[in-house]
């Protein structure tokens, strides 16, 4: 341990002395050459489990590393401990493959950036960026971020085919933020992060406005440090509508420390990305533990990107996948700013490998509870140079083995599972129906449900139902906050309980407005999108469902559920709905305002006329026969006819 | 009088508890023409959840009903939710009722001492005759309860009734006498939707011509009158408004319920002529229009209370008829109340051109908007400006219901009112050009 401190050290002084002189124009390259002479550093002690002298090409002999690949909610500070000292910023890379149960594949990257720094103290000022990007530090010192929280997403996940993603996202953008309690002007501080996030991820951002931001009340809490639950100081908003396509990966990508030059990002091609069924990317930034007794603050910046390609459009339905062919590149380094550069490949299903070959194979293996469920990982990792072999590329191949594919029947159902449609017919009144499906054997347990509908729908909360199994099902919590017209949606928050194995059923009735002919979109006859229903709950692990999983535990370890691994938290977005609204005649405002004036004018007309007019009886002038009459009989001297 | 009355209502009340009972209540309580966002019963109901749920009813843009209503339906739901929303349409009934009697007796009045004059026989069939002065109590309830439009408004459970049953209240202590009353039953009537507010001038006049204190600005009794007048009126106005600040803690009612009737957000299509011109308007002219829209409503007030003020009871008429074509939601339940009236102007009707096409003109729109109704939003075969032209034309043919009597009443100015002996010079000339 004396040497490595003593190699820390060394490592320490050098980075220092290049970050002292950052003009030289080599500072970068040096900076690099530390990182890896730091990683071979600490490979070795992270790594206790590892037999890292020799490239171990023995598939026979398998090796367990006890890495925490949780995707949602880890808590990956435990092994930075040893880079803190050194550069106060360390990056991490890594690539997920989980073969699905439909034939698709699914492929999950993760960049992580960590930096030891507090942006939001006034004193001293953040001005030197190393790995993280400067315009995101700059605007979470500007607008007093705490927690950031942007996704894009293209296309919907199918949770009924796929199983739960590891990081949810609803389809088009969202975007959650917690403002630090010193913010005064919260709105004023939203509206202008919205219109600079605009900015940076060239995406329709500014779109967001009152009309369409929530403030949830329970749904969203802050997954960083800091206990925060006045829910004032968040801001919710999403963009069912929103494409997400090149001009947003671009921006995205260049977040990253290496850009799109070296490392597990030059993957990601937008040609073969956007060719998928499912697309979406997301920058989550929150502060973190520094350390195990969190002593200090760390800012924690995670870039996603999740992506399903499909069997049939992108595999031309043959089950074989490579990376060559999912991304038309193949790997050939490490980033060689990152820290650790891993890929994953998820082989639960496939212990003995009888379902599908992988190779190159590896030995090194990994195993972690994510989302509820034991899943056993082959782990390539891309700081070793023997992984890239001799044509010093590496391009997994996953290979399917006859036609197990299509007989796979014990699929994962996910315990919990949501869809959401809109029932009636007409554009009067209609009824948003949100079903929740509970696919848990045994165990009941409570959902939190979000709802946030544009205000041109206007919800009726008093026929609100909630029936599971045939019978009502009281909400105990609601939260509901209705919408002012043009100025804020429908906010509906509710927990619910989930009977075991049911399906619950959440309907609401609302009456369509017919908007102003300006505030319809050009294409008024497509409909108008309501966002993502969002679920959110505590969902009972699969893991402390089966107790008789004993491999590698003492027996006593199974008797009383873990607490981490009893339950974990999944958050489900539904469908956005597309809803049409009644929609006035666009071609004729002129004709309106005319007919409408003339119809007034009609009646002001006739009152003006009867008002101010003068009624007189003129003498009835007497017909031509009857005066001449007359005048003979005045000359008779008759008394005249009247 | 009394046999034929207890019949029409035992009707009255069987039709609509028929209809209460049958499924087409619900059908017609979603029925754009018969309930607006002001009156729905759908929303007071929200409301009343809202409040349930510990949020303020007017936090959101459902719920535009004034406090008292509110904290009325809050108490009297929780007896029997039917035998009240029967109930208001007994108050309206017999405030109906009773005011039609009372303005039978007038009338009466109003014969007896026509009769001891000597008129010329051409003009007798201006005057009625007693039997039909008898017959016009029953003809106004007739013509309210079983009018198809209060029975729609009725069924669908609109609130426009009890609005109706204010007016007709304050109709009923006005003609009374009761200065006091009319005064409180004006302020609430105003509180509940403001453009009543309009009524002021008739109820006034009323008083005037009761008391024998002529118009006259320079006549220290006219002033000490109005003022006495106007100060029941503000100040139970502000009672009232008061009063509802104190059950809510909070003025939040005042732009949800007077706001939203001035400045139309609301563009749910309806009868009156507001939803689609708003809807195809320029966005910077919108304020304007909204202004002119909303004045014109108020503006009749002035001419029409120089040019009637012979003729108070015609005023109130004109008044509510003004009101119900011209305001931002009007619904069939307003347009119901002024048309009970028009029995009590029978007389005029005689010698109205045009009356047939007219009534043909109102019952052909109030079967056609139903129908382009579905066509537009059910159907998708037609589109807003089929529903639009109706509305259009509706108001038409209302507008021309209303000039014609005004017509003859301008061309007859007496004809049967107290004071005035008709005929008395060859020459109908108005004595009011002031």
């Amino acid at each position: 341990m004396a040497a490595h401190r003593c190699g820390l050290s060394l490592v320490f002084i050098l980075i220092l002395s290049s970050l002292a002189c950052p003009s030289s124009c080599d500072a970068l390259e040096k900076a690099n050459e530390n990182t890896g002479e730091k990683q071979s550093v600490s490979d070795t002690p992270r790594e206790v489990n590892t037999d890292g002298s020799i490239a171990a090409e023995d598939l026979n002999e398998r090796q367990w590393q006890s890495t925490d690949v949780e995707a949602d909610r880890s808590d990956g500070t435990k092994d930075s401990e040893s880079f803190t000292a050194a550069a106060r910023d360390q990056f991490q890379e890594e690539l997920v493959i989980r073969p699905l149960h439909s034939g698709d594949i699914y492929a999950s990257f993760q960049f992580r950036t960590l930096w030891d720094t507090d942006f939001l103290q006034e004193r001293q000022k953040v001005s030197h960026y190393r790995l993280f990007p400067k315009s995101l530090g700059q605007v979470l010192s500007k607008f007093s971020v705490r927690e950031l929280h942007i996704s894009f997403t293209q296309g919907f996940w199918r949770t009924m085919q796929w199983g739960q993603p590891f990081i949810p996202s609803p389809p088009g953008a969202e975007l959650w933020v917690w403002f630090h309690d010193t913010v005064s002007d919260v709105d004023g501080n939203w509206k202008e992060l919205t219109n600079v996030l605009s900015g940076i991820f060239c995406a329709s951002l500014n779109f967001i406005d009152l009309t369409n931001t929530v403030q949830p009340s329970a749904s969203f809490k802050p997954l960083g440090l800091g206990n925060a639950t006045d829910h004032r100081f968040l801001r919710y908003a999403t963009l069912p509508r929103e494409i997400v396509c090149t001009e947003n990966l671009t921006p995205w990508k260049k977040l990253l420390p290496c850009g799109s030059k070296a490392g597990l990002s030059v993957l990601l091609k937008s040609e073969k990305l956007f060719h998928s069924s499912f697309h979406s990317q997301a920058v989550h930034i929150r502060p973190v533990c520094q350390d195990e007794q969190c002593t200090s603050k760390a800012w924690e910046l995670r870039q996603t990107l999740n992506v399903v390609f499909d069997l049939y459009t992108s595999g031309q339905g043959k089950k074989e996948w490579s990376l060559f062919k999912m991304f038309s590149r193949t790997l050939t380094e490490a980033c060689p700013l990152a820290t650790s550069s891993k890929v994953y490949v998820d082989i639960t299903d496939n212990p003995e490998g009888e379902l599908f070959e992988l190779s190159p194979a590896t030995p090194l293996l990994s195993q972690a509870v994510v989302l509820g469920d034991r899943r056993t990982y082959s782990v390539f990792d891309l700081t070793r140079a023997e992984m890239f072999g001799q044509l010093r590329s590496l391009n997994l191949l996953l290979r399917w083995k006859g036609d197990t594919l299509t007989t796979q029947s014990d699929m994962l159902r996910p315990l919990l599972h949501a869809e959401r449609y809109v029932a009636g017919f007409g554009l009067q009144t209609g009824e948003i129906h949100t079903v929740i499906y509970n696919n848990h054997p045994y165990r009941a347990f409570p959902v939190l449900l979000m709802d946030s509908v544009p205000w041109y729908l206007q919800l009726y909360i008093h026929t609100l139902t909630v029936t599971s199994k045939s019978r009502d099902n009281k909400p105990s919590y609601i939260h509901y906050q209705p919408a002012k017209d043009r100025h804020r949606p429908h906010l509906l928050e509710m927990l619910i309980q989930l009977p075991p194995h049911s399906m619950t059923e959440v309907t609401v009735q609302f009456e369509r407005a017919l908007l102003k002919w300006t505030e319809y979109t050009p294409d008024p006859n497509h409909g108008f999108y309501v966002g993502s229903s969002v679920v959110s709950a505590l969902v009972p692990s699969m893991v402390a469902m089966n107790t008789n999983f004993t491999q590698d535990q003492p027996l006593f370890s199974s008797f009383v559920p873990v607490k981490e691994e009893s339950s974990y938290f999944v958050r489900v977005y539904t469908e956005p709905l597309l809803v049409n609204l009644p929609t006035p005649d666009f071609s004729m405002p002129y004709n309106v305002i005319c007919l409408t004036c003339t119809v007034v004018a009609v009646g002001y007309g006739s009152f003006y006329n009867l008002l101010t007019r003068t009624f007189q009886v003129d003498e009835p002038s007497l017909p031509l026969a009857k005066r001449l009459a007359n005048l003979i009989r005045r000359i008779r001297g008759v008394p005249l006819l009247a | 009088m009394a046999a034929p009355l207890t019949l029409l209502l035992i009707v009255a009340v069987t039709i609509r508890a028929v209809l209460f009972r049958s499924s087409l209540a619900e059908l017609i309580s979603e029925r754009v023409e018969v309930v607006s966002p002001l009156n729905a019963w759908k929303r007071v109901v929200e409301g009343l959840a809202l409040l349930d749920l510990g949020v303020s009813p007017y936090s959101g843009d459902v719920f535009h009903e004034t406090p008292l209503m509110i904290y009325l339906f809050h108490f009297t739901v929780d007896y029997a939710e039917i035998v009240f929303m029967v109930s208001p349409y007994f108050v309206d009934c017999l405030s109906c009722l009773l005011a039609s009697l009372d303005r039978a007796k007038i009338f009466r009045k109003q014969k007896y001492a026509l009769e001891s004059d000597r008129y010329p026989a051409d003009c007798l069939e201006l005057l009625r005759s007693p039997k039909e002065m008898f017959y016009i109590p029953l003809k106004v309830a007739m013509f309210y309860l079983l009018n198809p439009f209060t029975i729609l408004s009725c069924v669908a459970k609109s609130t426009c009734g009890l609005n109706n049953a204010i007016i007709a209240l304050f109709i009923f202590c006005t003609l009374k006498g009761s200065a006091l009353l009319s005064g409180i039953l004006l302020a609430l009537a105003t509180y509940q939707s403001i453009y009543p507010l309009t009524l002021f001038a008739p109820a006034l006049l009323f008083f005037l011509q009761r008391l024998y204190i002529p118009v006259n600005l320079r006549r220290s009794s006219f002033w000490c009158f109005t003022l006495q007048y106007a100060f029941i009126y503000v100040g139970s106005l502000v009672v009232i408004t008061g009063l509802s600040f104190f059950l809510l803690g909070s003025w939040d009612f005042i732009p949800s319920v007077y706001g939203f009737i001035f400045s139309v957000p609301d563009l749910t299509p309806n009868i009156g002529l507001f939803w689609y011109f708003f809807a195809e308007m320029f966005e910077h002219f919108r304020l304007f229009f909204i202004c002119v829209f909303q004045i014109n409503v108020f503006f009749y007030t002035i001419p029409l209370s120089i040019k009637l003020k012979e003729h108070p009871v015609f005023l109130i008429f004109m008044q509510i008829a003004i009101i119900s074509i011209f305001k931002s939601y009007p619904t069939v339940g307003d347009v119901a109340l002024y048309m009970a009236f028009l029995p009590a102007w029978s007389h005029l009707y005689r010698f109205l051109r045009n009356i047939f096409l007219v009534s043909c003109v109102l019952l052909a729109c109030s079967a056609l908007f139903p129908v382009l109704w579905h066509l537009w939003i059910y159907a998708g075969s037609a589109n807003s400006n089929f529903y639009y032209a109706i509305t259009l034309l509706f108001n038409f043919g209302q507008t021309f219901l209303i000039i014609r009597p005004l017509t003859r009443r301008r061309k007859h100015p007496g004809g049967f009112d107290n004071e005035v002996s008709c005929f008395k010079s060859s020459v109908w000339k108005s004595s009011l050009k002031s």
